[in-house]
């Protein structure tokens, strides 16, 4: 397959990741398409990597890895402290810090 | 060969995307997550990278799904409110989407690279092997690594912080 289909691919998978979070209101699903656009990100960075035969690409796609394993943690860990206080689980009514 | 296998994986890490943002269960959602990053792990295996295809599945789709899993089980279904803080958001969301997968798909097929109109050339054997990507990490990209790691410390413990019980929080569990 040219690296072509696979970078447009993931430019759908992007896309689909940032629709959700436009559209969807939860903080755990809007986590979920974070997570889907890091690895669209992580697509890309592969197809390159297997496209110029390096293999730094393939490093950077497991440091995405990492940081996206950090972001998940820190934001359930906010949703899970948002519920024990009883706090809406819905990100448009967490505009307390709103100017 | 490749192609079923290409085609099997981007429709399996489509549809698992859209069934991410399209179901309204979270629950649902997570396990639609799962889907799609198994389907991408081997679509990573297409492109030659074992590890990270490895890693996908164990990390990705073993751990931190587990964890989505569990707090998805405590926070329970939320529901979604019908009001919408812009108008029409449903319908300019998608839209806004297009607009972007149009963007970023005229900014592929115009780049000038000539090498992505071809597989890529022929690697040698171990490309992509926990050996040669292991050997990187600890000697090209060192502080990356560390800076990854130590990254991680400050999630764990920040984790922690976040999602302690306090003693103000009993007190506004009995007043609301």
């Amino acid at each position: 397959m040219d690296t072509s289909w696979y970078l447009v691919l993931s430019a759908l998978l992007f896309a689909v990741g940032f629709s959700g979070v436009l559209l969807r209101r939860s903080p755990l699903v809007i986590l979920l398409c974070v997570e889907l656009m890091l690895n669209a990100g992580n697509l890309a960075l592969l197809a390159m990597s297997r496209s110029l035969g390096d293999q730094d690409g393939q490093v950077f796609a497991l440091i995405v890895m990492v940081i996206a394993a950090c972001e998940v943690v820190v934001g359930l860990g906010l949703i899970v402290a948002a519920y024990r206080r009883r706090m809406p689980l819905n990100v448009d009514d967490f505009r307390s810090l709103r100017g | 060969m490749k192609e079923v296998a290409f085609f099997a994986g981007a429709i399996g890490a489509l549809g698992g995307a859209i069934a991410v943002i399209g179901l309204r269960n979270p629950f649902y959602s997570v396990l639609a997550l799962i889907v799609h990053l198994v389907s991408l792990a081997g679509l990573f295996l297409l492109l030659q990278a074992e590890f990270i295809a490895a890693a996908q599945i164990v990390v990705y789709a073993g751990a931190v799904m587990v964890l989505y899993v569990f707090v998805a089980a405590y926070v329970g279904n939320v529901d979604e409110p019908l009001w919408e803080p812009i108008p029409g958001q449903r319908f300019l969301a998608p839209l806004l989407g297009v607009a972007l997968f149009t963007e970023i798909g005229i900014a592929i097929v115009g780049s000038g690279l000539k090498a992505i109109d071809s597989e890529g050339p022929t690697v040698k054997l171990g490309f992509g092997s926990p050996e040669q990507i292991g050997k990187l990490l600890l000697e090209r990209f060192l502080v990356a690594f560390e800076a990854a790691s130590l990254l991680l410390l400050i999630a764990a413990v920040g984790a922690v912080v976040l999602a302690v019980r306090r003693e103000d929080e009993n007190a506004g569990e009995s007043a609301g």
